[in-house]
């Protein structure tokens, strides 16, 4: 089968590679270059658990091939946190238990981040819209749409703190919420 | 120095310690692992529903570059390997040799050196097939001119087994002796659980050691390392089974599944890793599946609304092979509790299990072995009783609950329900939600010609199985079990027999130890899913984690603390009697000033312990539940419904929840906003149905509808505690109550929005075109 040559920066770290014209994106990212945080979850661009950023678009990588991406810039899960300071978004996931197995949570942080990228200030409907794409069998979505509001509100502030060693004002309050 | 507020025990809201590899995209599920060498099987499926096989072609397949091996049931009837056992002691097809029973079963499997040859290969297998007529309907399957689907078995019929729970004679004479007896057909149609991963596995031998280790998606890795070692003859030392991290299970991922035989084989035959992932597609078409209850109940009671007696029978469709994961001596689960929280003088359950060329059903959908189709039948059975004799559905609830005072209560088909507080947990619902004032609205509405209904459901559950003078899987007993290691500077590593699958065990026995034994929560690991490393236990699945191995887990941590309090006696120079334990600390009674930590306790015990005492600080626990226990909620539910499209909007949803003791509100928080959505989803959306040659309608996310962020409503949450009384630390758990209790929550609403023109039930799913169906006969539909 012929092959063909790419180049695609993923997270900021450009690649080279030979690939065949069938090769789907979503396994040369977990396969080709190691990142397995994009995980795979159908056959039907449904569950969008292979959500990736590809020029800065959310788009599901297990429906295009790994040519298209040819010369373009690839965000995955794995690049979100930047030098030790987790990214709001995770941090938003993490605080408000916005993940039970965490199998669709790369997906879904990168259908977040998308969001929050165009639109800083979303209201529940819109977070719903924008992660309307990506199936969650755990959670019910309550808290996801809780993480990416906390995630909005720390961009807002500016103010995209680490979580490091969760000093206790970090814990979420004992007593359950509503 | 630990300040009380590092220890973080029970009941607080500890962010969850897993998290922190799976927002970072460092989770390490099967897929993820790959080892050098490692080859990859595909599986070649069956078209038909059922049809003899005439031949097998596999020399194109070989031709495709890439692929080393075709396996098919020929190959495997050679090893004696072309059927496996299931969990029901029933057999199932590995691959088979001259006939498929369902659409969409394994006919033969391909290896290659990457995924793309496997599925390139998998095209190239030429299968002949002779159709066989398909037997699709349970009730046909038990005429006795239906062609025998299972000829492999003694019994030349396609009823697998019939079950009976209670007392016939009893409840038929309470149906004589009752004033109104309401019946319903119920079917509670096929569903899947569809956890967002699927299944697979990487199975690799090694040449020198002769040792096979197996990465799984399993929720029972210890069961499976047994069960493998009883299949293939290899010495059970010899077989590591690691479930890394899963991505849900729902009880989907119990069964043994024909793939993972079949890359056992394949590396066995190749001497090289193999690894085997299904799409979605075959997730969907061919793993077990769960419900397919085919449901007539009877309710007896007196005019004045008090409730006597339940009868029921149900045809169950299980498939072509009984492959689902009950325990031994319940081939209908626990659907005896289909009296739910009422206290009824009699009741009869009987089922009977039937084959069919579908694929297996009767595995959980996130339940505890049928206990949803028990409640969803009394819970419709209450509010059809309601209906038939005019009574608000809560008022017949409050006068039929079992007293808070009557617990332990042993009900009519023999459980001893552990605690419970029924009327506590309705009256804080109706109080929260405003149910006098929703009622009025109904009213003003429907003068209005609006459809809007308001649905209750009052149930109880029966999880954590069990006690081992009942409850086995393959004769093995469901105890389960826990290790703990405290290392000399007051850390921990503690060792569980379950495996998660999200619910966040890393964290919750980690605060089950941190509250037994003082030590900060950080300080504290968990381990589990090696059978190398962890201790036997029969997994997670019926929300039996916390009822058993946290159990385990506590009392593993109170034998350190018997030995902590000899080690402190001797440190503080008193007797071991003067030696109290409070504020996470050993104390001199009368003396609190002089007192000693865990932490100072667990450095004694490796560099100062008294002669004649072992070193270290460490224990095991092996815990054998005295009972089940009954976690109970009571859920409203407030729909609207479109009279132009038939769709139901749930506008509020509140489920009040009684799982005992709470050890992690935030968790406990999350597992019931996810068991609504699962409840949801079969009540309105989710269901497999087949076509009349047994074509899977539902095989992918096309047609199967799984909620999205869209329909899911905020779910809103309350709850009461009522501790187990036999729980080390009252806990009951809580996995499953909202999927169990949810759906006749739905029903009851939409049922209740249509009452006034007579609609007394609803089969879910209730789809728009379902609903508006029901609209249009009566004259509701704009």
């Amino acid at each position: 089968m012929s092959t063909y040559p790419i180049r695609v920066t993923v997270n900021g770290v450009e690649h080279r590679a030979e690939v065949e014209a069938r090769l789907l994106l979503v396994h040369f990212i977990r396969e080709d270059l190691g990142l397995t945080g994009t995980h795979i979850g159908c056959d039907t661009t449904h569950c969008g658990a292979c959500a990736i950023l590809l020029d800065g678009q959310p788009v599901k990588s297990c429906t295009i091939f790994t040519v298209q991406a040819d010369g373009k810039q690839i965000g995955t899960v794995e690049g979100l946190e930047q030098g030790g300071q987790l990214h709001p978004v995770q941090e938003g996931f993490w605080q408000e238990h916005g993940l039970q197995c965490g199998f669709c949570t790369p997906g879904m942080m990168m259908a977040s981040v998308a969001l929050l990228e165009r639109n800083p200030d979303p209201s529940e409907r819109d977070i719903r819209r924008a992660i309307s794409g990506n199936l969650c069998r755990c959670t019910g979505y309550v808290n996801i749409v809780k993480a990416v509001q906390y995630a909005a509100e720390k961009m807002q502030a500016g103010t995209p703190g680490g979580l490091g060693a969760s000093p206790p004002e970090n814990r979420v309050p004992a007593g359950q919420g509503g | 120095m630990t300040a009380p507020s590092d220890i973080q025990g029970m009941g607080h809201s500890v962010r969850r310690k897993e998290d922190a590899r799976f927002i970072r995209g460092k989770g390490n599920y099967v897929d993820d692992v790959k080892l050098p060498g490692m080859l990859y099987l595909d599986i070649v499926r069956s078209p038909y529903a059922h049809a003899r096989i005439t031949n097998i072609d596999i020399a194109p397949a070989l031709a495709v570059p890439g692929v080393l091996a075709v396996i098919t049931g020929k190959d495997l009837d050679a090893a004696g390997l072309a059927w496996m056992p299931t969990l029901m002691s029933d057999r199932q097809m590995v691959l088979p040799v001259d006939t498929v029973m369902y659409q969409s079963q394994e006919v033969a499997a391909v290896v290659a050196d990457s995924r793309y040859a496997a599925a390139d290969g998998v095209t190239e297998v030429g299968v002949s097939y002779d159709p066989l007529p398909p037997v699709l309907d349970p009730f046909k399957a038990l005429q006795p001119d239906a062609p025998v689907l299972r000829p492999d078995r003694e019994d030349k019929s396609n009823r697998i087994w019939h079950w009976e729970a209670g007392s016939r004679e009893s409840t038929d004479r309470a149906f004589r002796e009752a004033d109104v007896v309401v019946e319903q057909d119920i079917y509670i149609p096929r569903i899947h659980v569809a956890s967002i991963e699927t299944c697979g596995c990487v199975a690799s031998m090694d040449s020198v050691s002769g040792r096979l280790t197996v990465w799984m998606t399993t929720q029972a890795p210890h069961a499976i390392r047994t069960v493998f070692c009883l299949v293939s003859g290899i010495p059970e030392h010899k077989i590591r089974v690691i479930s890394p991290d899963i991505g849900g299970g729902f009880g989907g991922k119990v069964p043994v599944y024909p793939g993972y035989v079949i890359a056992v084989v394949a590396a066995l035959k190749t001497g090289r890793p193999v690894k085997w992932i299904e799409d979605r597609s075959e997730n969907l078409q061919a793993d077990s599946f769960a419900r397919d209850y085919h449901i007539h109940a009877e309710l007896a009671a007196n005019r004045d609304g008090k409730m006597k007696a339940l009868r029921t029978k149900v045809v169950a469709d299980h498939g072509a092979f009984d492959a689902a994961a009950n325990p031994s001596k319940f081939p209908a689960g626990l659907f005896s509790i289909a009296t739910g929280s009422y206290d009824l003088q009699a009741a009869h359950v009987e089922v009977d299990g039937v084959y069919t060329n579908k694929p297996p059903g009767g595995i959980a959908y996130r339940c505890s072995f049928r206990v949803t189709e028990a409640v969803h039948t009394i819970e419709r059975m209450v509010d059809v009783l309601a209906s038939e004799i005019g009574m608000d559905p809560a008022q017949l609830r409050f006068a039929n609950f079992i007293p808070p005072e009557a617990f332990p209560y042993k009900c009519a088909t023999g459980w001893e329900y552990d605690s419970g507080n029924y009327p506590g947990a309705l009256r804080k619902a109706m109080d929260k939600i405003g149910y006098a004032d929703l009622r009025r609205e109904q009213a003003e509405k429907r003068a209005r010609g609006e459809l809007m209904g308001i649905g209750i459901s009052t149930f109880t559950e029966i999880v954590g199985a069990g006690p081992s003078d009942t409850f086995d899987i393959l004769g093995i007993k469901m105890f389960d079990s826990a290790e703990i290691r405290v290392h000399p500077t007051g850390s921990a590593i503690v060792r569980i027999g379950v495996q998660t699958q999200g619910q966040g065990h890393e964290t919750t026995f980690a605060q089950i130890v941190a509250e037994e034994l003082g030590l900060p929560v950080d300080n504290i690991t968990v381990e589990h899913g090696d059978t190398d490393t962890a201790p036997y236990g029969l997994g997670t699945y019926a929300s039996r984690s916390t009822p058993t191995a946290g159990a385990a887990t506590a009392l593993a941590a109170r034998k350190i603390r018997d030995k902590g309090q000899a080690l402190a006696a001797h440190l503080l120079e008193v007797s071991e009697d003067d030696i109290e334990w409070a504020d996470y600390k050993f104390r001199v009674r009368g003396a609190p000033d002089k007192s000693k930590t865990m932490a100072d306790i667990a450095f004694a015990a490796y560099t100062n312990h008294p002669k004649g005492m072992e070193a270290g600080l460490e224990a095991v626990c092996y815990y054998d539940p005295p009972n089940l226990t009954f976690p109970f909620g009571a859920y409203i539910c407030v729909v609207d419904i479109d009279r132009g499209t038939g769709e139901v909007k749930i506008r509020r949803f509140l489920a009040v929840d009684d799982c005992g003791t709470i050890i992690n509100p935030m968790i406990v928080e999350g597992q019931i906003h996810g068991g609504l959505t699962m409840g949801m989803a079969p009540a309105l959306f989710e269901e497999i149905s087949y076509d009349e040659d047994g074509n899977i309608r539902g095989g992918s996310f096309m047609d199967y509808l799984m909620p999205t962020a869209m329909e899911t409503p905020v779910w809103e949450t309350d709850k009461t505690v009522t501790p187990s009384p036999h729980h080390p630390f009252g806990a009951k758990g809580v996995g499953e109550s909202a999927t169990v209790g949810a759906p006749p929550a739905i029903v009851n609403a939409v049922v209740d929005a249509l009452a006034h023109v007579g609609v007394r039930h609803l089969d879910i799913p209730m789809t728009p075109s379902k609903v508006y169906a029901v609209l249009e006969a009566h004259g509701l539909a704009e």
